[in-house]
């Protein structure tokens, strides 16, 4: 038997509104037409609030909470404008630029990336801590794709769409803090792993330009995300 | 009132961002009716003069000239614009900075030459350890985004400043643009 589902009202932003009890901030937020920045979320795939970008205040509650893993309840008073998270929110796409090598001029996806994007979309025109510079590899021993990690942000989509909906799970994130990184199989070259289907998945779901197919021009290299909602629509349908 | 002036200067980018500058075509009009250009490599001037208004500067801080350069200009300037990625991120001149200088000019003078591969140590200044954007070095008031940023952008970020305004940057480009 299907429970009955609970309805929670709630104000974000002054403006009162409800959504079901299982719903997260983010999504409230969203049916409502309320932006709220994300990177590592995506419609489809289990949210894991990594980025850290879709913190929101929450009244008589001190700390900032992502929204994107936070579940409405009854009479939450929700923030997502106020300029402390403004602040914070600069800082969180500021570390990203620092932690890796973003040259935007060169960049496969310059123009369509959703890091890119979210620096314009965000006001922030310069990175105020000093950038690392790390020394990273990029691998192309695939016969299709190529993982630059010089562009990647961690926010592990690729991870989690190779092992929810691919099936897979090529993927998986090896080490610690700021020298974690992407790694396919037990950290072979991707062109050697045995789990890939190529089926392109985690290329298309990339919010940068880590992930990219070979042999295609820039201007040819958006990337198809309308796929992921419509697989999980497809296989909730079925079960 | 009288005139503002402005100054250009040239650190380790590729000139694109001055290109644009002149891009601006017959708004260059426009702006010099309201500015007079004291020191650029687009005019014949040897000398950064005292007192710069606005001053762009193009690239990033890669040698010791530019080390020197980029603090002079800082001093005798009220309003320092990064202008450009190179100057903004580091950007192309910083691709260099995850293998060092060593392994840089080994690459370009040794390994790549037939002919007396040798590293020049006369002439050209030394590099730095590490490509840095401006602000790393000296404090920037303005950051203009962009490889290069278009000719719209540099016209209606200098038609702020000119009118004593801040130009709202992140409205007119971004990285890479
Ligand atoms: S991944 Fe995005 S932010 Fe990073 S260099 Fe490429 S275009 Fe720029
Ligand atoms: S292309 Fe390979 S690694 Fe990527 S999602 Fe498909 S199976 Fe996983
Ligand atoms: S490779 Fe792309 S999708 Fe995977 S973690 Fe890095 S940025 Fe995210
Ligand atoms: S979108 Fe919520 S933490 Fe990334």
């Amino acid at each position: 038997m299907n429970q009955p589902v609970r309805v929670k009202t709630l104000k974000i932003d002054d403006r009162d509104v409800s959504g079901r009890e299982d719903e997260t901030i983010l999504e409230v937020a969203r049916q409502n037409g309320i932006f709220i920045p994300t990177l590592c979320n995506l419609e489809g795939l289990t949210p894991i609030g990594a980025c850290r970008l879709c913190l929101v205040e929450i009244k008589g509650v001190s700390r900032l909470l992502p929204a994107c893993v936070t579940r409405v309840e009854e009479g939450m008073e929700v923030y997502t404008q106020s300029e402390r998270l403004q602040k914070y929110r600069r800082m969180v796409l500021e570390l990203l630029f620092s932690e890796r090598n973003h040259i935007c001029s060169v960049c496969v996806v310059n123009g369509h990336c959703e890091l890119q994007n979210m620096a314009q979309i965000l006001g922030m025109t310069h990175v105020s801590v000093p950038y690392r510079f790390p020394r990273l590899p990029v691998d192309a021993s695939h016969e299709r794709f190529v993982v630059d990690h010089n562009r990647c942000i961690l926010c592990t989509r690729c991870v989690r769409v190779c092992d929810e909906i691919e099936g897979a799970h090529t993927w998986d994130v090896m080490g610690r803090g700021i020298d974690s990184r992407v790694i396919t199989d037990l950290s072979q070259p991707w062109g050697e792993s045995e789990t890939c289907t190529s089926c392109g998945k985690c290329v298309n779901v990339c919010p940068t330009g880590a992930l990219f197919e070979k042999g295609k021009p820039v201007s040819e290299r958006l990337k198809k995300r309308q796929f992921l909602p419509y697989l999980t629509m497809m296989r909730e349908e079925r079960r | 009132m009288s005139k503002k002036r402005i100054a250009t200067v040239w650190l380790d980018g590729c000139s694109g961002c001055h290109m644009s500058f002149l891009d601006m075509d017959e708004r260059l009009i426009e702006v010099f009716q309201q500015a007079d250009l004291v020191y650029s490599p687009l005019v014949d001037l040897k000398e950064f003069p005292e007192e710069v208004d606005i001053t762009l500067v193009e690239g990033a801080v890669s040698s010791e000239e530019d080390l020197h350069k980029i603090r002079m200009v800082r001093e005798r300037t009220k309003i320092l614009v990064a202008f450009g990625d190179c100057a903004v991120t580091g950007n192309v001149p910083s691709m260099r900075n995850p293998f060092g200088v060593n392994a840089v000019l080994q690459r370009a003078y040794l390994e790549n030459v037939t002919l007396h591969p040798q590293v020049p140590r006369e002439v050209i200044p030394a590099l730095i350890e590490k490509a840095r954007p401006v602000h790393e070095v000296v404090k920037v008031d303005v950051f203009i985004p962009g490889c290069p940023p278009s000719a719209e952008t540099i016209f209606l970020a200098l038609s702020d400043l000119l009118a004593d305004r801040m130009p709202d940057m992140a409205k007119l480009t971004r990285f890479g643009a």
